[in-house]
């Protein structure tokens, strides 16, 4: 497409040429099933060995084997809370928050039918959550602690380390899961410094393909297999494994890491500018997670008196894709569920709009989108039954 | 991304007749900001015609263009003709939305009944003096204040027939869920009504029903005088047969097929029923 201003990043990526680069031999020549006995299989085990390696470092892992790969972000979610609780049958409660991703909570809502209990922790108005709750829900039954690293639309960042130590001090025994596929490639990861006991990630996320992920199990952890069959994954994972998107995988993770300081600085300093310009020109746009701490991609902004999904259709008439947490855009009826434990206001709920860059967002797409949307804001607003409050508002920020 | 019509991008991309009209003769409003979507009608009625139309909306695109073209339909109608557009008409407009946006157009014949009701009540002075209390409607979906009378609109105006539908429709049951079973008691309701209304029959039922009169109890009694009768087709309540043998050509048989034939199957099925002779 032409013109093309691709600010959707949280919900996928554009691969990197490097990454397809780096994965093409294994569909052309390199094509043997790693566990087949010839020389010609060597190079397919040894591009797994080395990718196991290089997403190793990524998570800086202690060893190897505490890696194991997969189709995506919800499997690897699924494997970890799955494998957890089937190794603890005798414990019944798990304790996670209100804004975890569809994956993680559709799950544990499956899984509450299938007798557990489960303990949603929820967020202040900022999206940062509630730590004494946390604290207060633990207990000696609770076989799994599962929390995001950082929230997808919101882009807060959870107190990992924080919360692995409440954990270690309320009970020794819970394991600990995290979903970590928003902050992979934007903040590093380290497993060992944050004390988690499981770790999932997504490629597609951060400019590998779609139909592959991780996820990190260390070596105190047991597992149950979800897919059963041959020894791949050392038995935890059965499957042929797909060599190209795993060669992908890693080469996307190298790139990430030589570009995680590049993501602090000038990724961040264009989603500000971004928010910034949005924030002075709109005078009815609310940053939705006020000073809260997040990833350096993300911007959540509510629109009041307005809907999200028109804001989106006539960004989409220009070449500009964003994303919105109304009920419109959804399928459901209702607006996200993480604004909603947020308690944004339901005069800004419906007109969200979430804002995601990567590596190649410009300069030029940030100022092209900042120079268009006001104008977008006010025709919608023309439309909107709440003149009065608008004129309100409007006063309100020329004071 | 929804699969929108030309019609319904063109409308929420250039609305028409957005705003306010201050002296309006009539005002009618749908759904709430809380919900997600909101919209507001405005008429001038001159002479019992709608002369003008404008909206405010606060909700998607096919909202929007539900709306817009809602104001489109309605300006230079006479009341009578407005007050039969149903939710489907607005739908049909648009050419098409998705099953899941049928709402907003429920929305819009939502919005326009209450404008035309607010224009009635203004005119009848006689109940306000009266001091009778507006009948309250019941609602079935807190989540989204939808009405009994509106699930039963949908479902007459559109032929639903399950709890999902009505949601796609109307919204009701899309958030909590916990109306589902109430909105299924409508359903069951106004099939059961429907049912009655033939006879208590399903239409299956009805078709078997007739065949087996005209076959068991009909046809040994024409045989007795050597003719015979055959069913070619059933239409609502119209009932085309054939005669055969004697009867036919017989000139007393039309006076079988009225006094015999008909009032047998009246008798049996539905006061409704129509015999007529099948032409050649």
């Amino acid at each position: 497409m032409e013109n093309l201003i691709y600010l959707d990043n949280n919900a996928t990526t554009r691969v990197d040429d490097k990454v397809l680069e780096a994965m093409l031999p294994y569909f052309k020549e390199e094509y043997a099933n790693p566990s087949s006995m010839y020389d010609f299989a060597k190079h397919s085990g040894r591009a797994i060995f080395e990718a196991r390696g290089i997403i190793k470092d990524f998570f800086n892992a202690a060893n190897e084997k505490e890696i194991i790969f997969t189709s995506c972000g919800s499997e690897s979610a699924n494997m970890a809370i799955r494998g957890v609780l089937n190794m603890n049958k005798n414990k019944k409660h798990i304790v996670t928050t209100k804004v975890e991703h569809a994956c993680v909570l559709n799950l544990y809502q499956t899984l509450e039918k299938e007798g557990y209990t489960v303990d949603y922790i929820g967020v202040n108005s900022n999206g940062e959550i509630d730590l004494a709750q946390l604290e207060d829900a633990i207990h000696f039954d609770t076989a799994l602690v599962s929390v995001m690293y950082a929230n997808n639309e919101t882009g807060v960042i959870f107190p990992i380390q924080k919360i692995a130590e409440i954990i270690k001090r309320k009970n020794p025994q819970t394991k600990f899961f995290v979903d970590a596929v928003q902050v992979a490639g934007k903040i590093p990861i380290d497993v060992q410094e944050l004390g988690v006991d499981l770790l999932s990630i997504s490629g597609h996320k951060f400019h590998a393909p779609k139909g592959v992920g991780a996820l990190y199990c260390n070596s105190k952890t047991i597992l149950t297999p979800l897919i059963i069959g041959g020894h791949q994954e050392r038995g935890k994972r059965a499957g042929t494994e797909n060599v190209p998107y795993i060669v992908g995988l890693a080469k996307a993770a190298e790139i990430a890491t030589d570009f995680l300081k590049y993501e602090s600085t000038e990724v961040k300093r264009l989603r500000d500018k971004l928010e910034s310009g949005i924030l002075k020109n709109i005078y009815n746009a609310r940053l939705n997670t006020g000073a809260a701490y997040r990833v350096p991609n993300t911007t959540n902004i509510g629109f009041e008196y307005i809907e999200g999904e028109l804001i989106l259709l006539h960004l989409s008439d220009l070449g500009i894709c964003a994303s919105s947490g109304s009920a419109c855009t959804s399928g459901s009826l209702e607006p996200s569920h993480v604004l909603r434990a947020m308690n944004v206001p339901f005069t800004a709920i419906h007109g969200s709009i979430r804002f995601s860059l990567s590596k190649y967002t410009t300069e030029k797409d940030v100022d092209y989108v900042n120079e268009v949307l006001p104008g977008i804001i006010e025709k919608i607003r023309l439309i909107s039954p709440y003149q009065d409050e608008l004129a309100e508002l409007k006063k309100l920020k020329n004071m | 991304m929804w699969d929108y019509s030309e019609k319904v991008m063109d409308h929420y991309r250039n609305p028409r007749n957005v705003g306010k009209i201050d002296d309006a003769d009539a005002v009618g409003s749908a759904g709430s900001l809380a919900c997600g979507d909101q919209l507001k009608i405005y008429l001038k009625i001159k002479n019992g015609i709608v002369t003008d139309a404008k909206f405010q909306t606060f909700g998607c695109g096919s909202a929007v263009a539900s709306s817009s073209i809602l104001t489109e339909m309605i300006i230079g109608k006479p009341i009578e003709e407005v007050r039969k557009i149903t939710n489907k008409d607005i739908a049909d407009q648009l050419e098409g939305l998705p099953p899941e946006k049928m709402h907003c157009s429920v929305m819009g014949y939502e919005a326009l009944e209450d404008a035309l009701k607010g224009y009635e009540d203004y005119q009848d002075l006689e109940d306000i003096r009266n001091d009778i209390e507006p009948k309250k409607e019941k609602i079935v979906c807190t989540c989204f204040n939808i009405t009994e009378n509106l699930i039963w609109d949908a479902i007459k105006q559109n032929g639903l027939k399950t709890v999902e539908e009505i949601t796609n429709y109307t919204k009701a049951g899309g958030a909590c869920g916990k109306c589902k079973g109430l909105i299924q008691d409508i359903i069951d309701t106004y099939y059961k009504k429907e049912e009655e209304k033939n006879g208590g029959l399903s239409p299956a039922q009805r078709i078997l029903k007739i065949n087996t009169i005209i076959e068991k109890q009909i046809s040994p009694e024409l045989q007795k005088d050597g003719g015979d009768i055959t069913l070619i087709d059933i239409d609502g309540n119209k009932v085309y047969v054939k005669l055969r043998g004697k009867c036919s050509g017989c000139k007393n048989s039309m006076l079988t097929l009225k006094a015999f034939v008909q009032s047998t199957l009246r008798d049996a099925i539905s006061q409704d029923i129509e015999v007529i002779e099948a032409g050649e």
